[in-house]
């Protein structure tokens, strides 16, 4: 008998063109939480993937409770007791909690479904993990910590041993990470084992015993966590040293460029004001839900505020739509690169040019000789690693696309900078480019408004913090005074007491 | 076989170059089974014939580009057509370019309103075209009070299409004018802000927002071409057959759209271009004229034209997923 649960050794899996892994093996212990980190591009989700029977590795073995074991595809790895949860949940919105624990495995009698049954079964999962929802709930009215919660049920609905949670915490706030936190270790606890995806160094030191790194499809090696340190973890991963992660250069910090008095928009926030200065970076944060996204999408004419005030350089200003933020040089980086950042399916360099069209006509007709050019420039500044300007926005991982996201704010004639979450699913090492980019916007003399969930970014970063809970602005701190404490205390401040 | 496999390959390179292929050979069968199909003057009455189609196909590429959907243009058509008609019978006015510039006003109303409702009263597109698809085609029976203007009605108007002035004697003063909204749409499409910016809106609307496009705006100008294309071509199939009729170009939105689909205009919006449509609905014409040549007898003639639409566009649905895979190639990790 083995002293692992999982073993998989020498697996190679190629892609067309592509080695995706290279000899990578991996031990899981029962009982176990497992940290897997690496860059984006790594080689992680295929692996993850050759585990749950997605792909078929073309080279090496693996081994179940160590027997050898060859999974034809995803339904072998569930009956074999192994689930996974994946970063974007792939739940089904419309129906009920129970529903969505259920699908593809209902309780069937008779050729009837058991609702009944189902929804006591789910209740009593759900009741197990402590959450603080019903089984008759529709999927679609719970938050994304609360929908990965449903995920975990589901894992648990079909006795699976092995769990494989791939970056689960992405969209959590900390509260809920810590509530993930609590029922990951309830599940090692229990004798299952956890395979954990994270980009967070947080969430490895929370949770891991060991931690597996890979790099550019190989191995590079497994670690206690208690005994690597974060410089040398961050080596193995980007394969170089990385002197500081937050190069947060000394701006002199100049007039004020926007602010908003007292802005409302009527169930979303309440009475924003603040203001932001040339070559400053702004910090806004709170728990996810408190209304950042919300007020800065008023900013930038998404939706429309119901009253106050928003002055751009002293003069009122009146927004009506993002084109009109953009012509006083307000741009925003939205937070949903695929959804509302690029156009997947067209080239980097016209994904640049598309705000700054104009600048590029004669008469309306294009001059693409320049438009080249100028993209070419741009990408060039910010790095990315791209091999031409006319690959597909799809073709890049997340934190190149968030480059060329930048790149097309920089191709504009900007004043405020507002950046929604820029850091989000993206790997350390192109973490430490965006950040260093950010610098050099303020020093370029931009303000910039920072939106961030995680707080080593705010801390490291902002040159002021503003934190928000419940649609309402519960503090300010500067750059010296603040705390990750403080900063928890203003975000969750209001909502203890039952909110506005 | 494997010979044919690395031709099909070069193919799905380029949906274009598929759907050429699949016409040519097309023809050539055509052509060998009834040796008349290929003459000057066979496709000039092709041509002339399915202008209609054509013409609106251009309008409906610009709407499929931005993820939407327009069905009363048939019936914008019919309340075009129809009322100039009824002007030329009653002898209000008699000259041909005021004729088709008033068609062409009266789809620009159209469209104006289908844009409206679509684009700032945030209606589903179907739904609205549906809608009106209905009003214009009911404004059109009302305004003609049940009678319809005959060829004897219309005057020197049907002559236009019967003459070549504008193609410098030698092309069909219809064609031309078709010929021309091509070359106008090619490059509008290629190489302007505009073109470029509707391919934004129909890629990916929260994008183009946040790249500071009014993506309202673009759709109500698409839809108001669309508008103004049908009412051309309105105006124009009244000058080619010579008669206006409150049901004319009943249906035709079906004829109009299977054009695009063919041409490999995706129904999801962002894909698409003039040459494609300019070939799916060339293909289509040829479809049309060609099902009698060969003796295909009358009624099984819807049938025989579905298949081929089928099947050409799934061919044409596989070169394309064929071209993805290529692409994401290079992706997966």
């Amino acid at each position: 008998m083995s002293d692992y649960v999982l073993e998989l050794k020498g697996i190679t899996k190629i892609f067309p063109g592509v080695k995706a892994l290279n000899n990578v093996q991996f031990q899981l212990k029962k009982g176990e939480i497992h940290a897997l980190m690496g860059e984006n591009g790594a080689g992680k989700s295929t692996f993850i993937k050759v585990i749950t029977g997605v792909h078929k590795a073309e080279e090496g073995e693996m081994y179940l409770y160590g027997k050898k074991v060859d999974f034809k595809g995803p339904k072998d790895a569930q009956a074999a007791g192994i689930a996974a949860i994946y970063q974007h949940v792939t739940a089904y919105p419309h129906l009920t909690v129970a529903e969505n624990i259920f699908m593809g495995h209902q309780i069937v009698k008779h050729g009837f479904v058991q609702w009944k049954q189902m929804n006591d079964e789910a209740n009593k999962l759900l009741q197990r993990l402590h959450s603080d929802f019903k089984a008759t709930d529709e999927m679609g009215t719970l938050s994304v910590a609360q929908q990965q919660m449903v995920e975990i049920a589901k894992a648990l609905s079909t006795n699976a041993q092995i769990i494989i949670m791939d970056e689960p915490t992405a969209s959590l706030t900390k509260n809920e990470s810590e509530e993930l936190y609590r029922i990951a270790d309830q599940l090692r606890d229990e004798g299952k084992s956890i395979i954990f995806i994270s980009h967070r160094f947080e969430d490895m030191y929370r949770l891991a015993t060991r931690v597996t790194v890979f790099r550019d499809s190989q191995y590079i090696g497994t670690y206690d966590v208690d005994k690597i340190t974060n410089a040398d973890l961050i080596k193995a991963m980007v394969g170089r040293e990385i002197n500081e992660l937050f190069p947060k250069p000394k701006v002199k910090i100049g007039k004020e460029v926007l602010r908003l008095e007292k802005l409302t928009r009527i169930g979303y926030f309440k009475d924003v004001s603040f203001s932001v200065r040339a070559g400053e970076i702004l910090g806004l944060t709170g728990l996810v839900g408190a209304g950042r996204t919300e007020v800065v999408e008023s900013v930038f004419g998404v939706t429309h505020p119901d009253s106050g005030k928003i002055y751009l350089e002293g003069k009122e200003v009146h927004i009506k739509q993002p084109s009109d933020a953009m012509e006083l040089g307000i741009g925003l980086l939205p937070e949903d690169r695929q959804k509302s950042g690029l156009i997947m399916s067209w080239g980097l360099g016209r994904n640049v040019t598309l705000p700054t069209l104009a600048n590029y006509a004669k008469n309306s007709f294009l001059d693409e000789a320049k438009e080249r050019e100028v993209a070419k420039k741009y990408l060039e500044e910010v790095d990315t690693k791209a091999v031409t300007i006319f690959d597909p926005a799809s073709s890049l991982s997340g934190g190149n696309q968030q480059k060329v996201v930048v790149a097309r704010t920089l191709a504009q004639d900007l004043k405020v900078v507002i950046m929604d979450e820029p850091t989000k699913g993206v790997d350390v090492g192109a973490k430490a480019e965006i950040y260093d980019i950010m610098g050099q916007l303020a020093q370029k003399g931009y303000a910039i408004i920072l939106i961030s969930s995680e707080m080593p970014e705010i801390l490291g970063m902002s040159d002021r913090i503003i934190i928000m809970c419940n649609g309402k602005v519960t503090g300010e701190l500067s750059r010296e005074e603040a705390t990750q404490e403080q900063i928890l205390e203003f975000a969750m401040e209001k909502s203890e007491k039952g909110g506005r | 076989m494997k010979e044919k496999n690395g031709f099909l390959k070069k193919l799905s390179g380029s949906r274009e170059l598929g759907l050429a292929a699949i016409l040519i050979v097309l023809c050539i069968g055509i052509q060998i089974k009834s040796p008349s199909f290929l003459t000057p003057t066979s496709i000039s009455d092709m041509l002339k014939n399915n202008a209609v189609t054509m013409i609106m196909a251009l309008g409906m590429f610009e709407v499929l580009l931005i993820g939407g959907m327009d069905i009363s243009i048939a019936s914008t058509a019919g309340l075009a057509g129809m009322s100039v008609g009824l002007l030329l019978k009653y002898g209000i006015i008699s000259n041909t370019f005021l004729g088709i510039l008033l068609g062409i006003l009266i789809g620009i109303v159209c469209g104006v309103c289908v844009g409206l409702v679509i684009s700032k009263g945030k209606v589903l597109p179907i739904i609205a075209s549906m809608g009106f698809m209905y009003i214009f085609r009911g404004f059109a029976y009302v305004l003609s009070g049940g009678q319809w203007a005959s060829a004897a009605d219309l005057g020197t108007f049907k002559d236009f299409a019967l003459t070549s002035y504008l193609g410098f004697g030698v092309i069909n003063n219809v064609i031309m004018i078709v010929i021309v909204c091509y070359i106008i749409f090619f490059v509008v499409t290629k190489w302007t802000v505009a073109g470029r910016k509707v391919y934004a809106v129909g890629s990916n609307v929260e994008a183009a927002s946040v790249s500071g496009i009014n993506s309202d705006r673009v759709k109500l100008v698409v839809y108001t071409v669309m508008g103004m294309l049908s009412g051309l071509a309105g105006v124009l199939s009244v000058s080619v057959y010579g008669s206006a009729q409150p049901n004319m170009l009943y249906g035709q939105e079906m004829d109009v759209i299977a054009a695009c689909v063919i041409g490999g205009v995706s129904m999801n919006g962002g894909r698409g271009s003039v040459v494609g449509v300019f070939l799916g609905a060339l293909t289509m014409a040829v479809i049309n004229k060609a099902l009698p040549l060969v003796g295909i007898d009358s009624i099984a003639q819807n049938t025989v034209q579905g298949v081929i639409i089928l099947a050409v566009i799934v061919l044409n649905v596989l070169t394309q997923r064929a071209t993805d895979r290529k692409n994401l190639k290079g992706r997966e990790m």
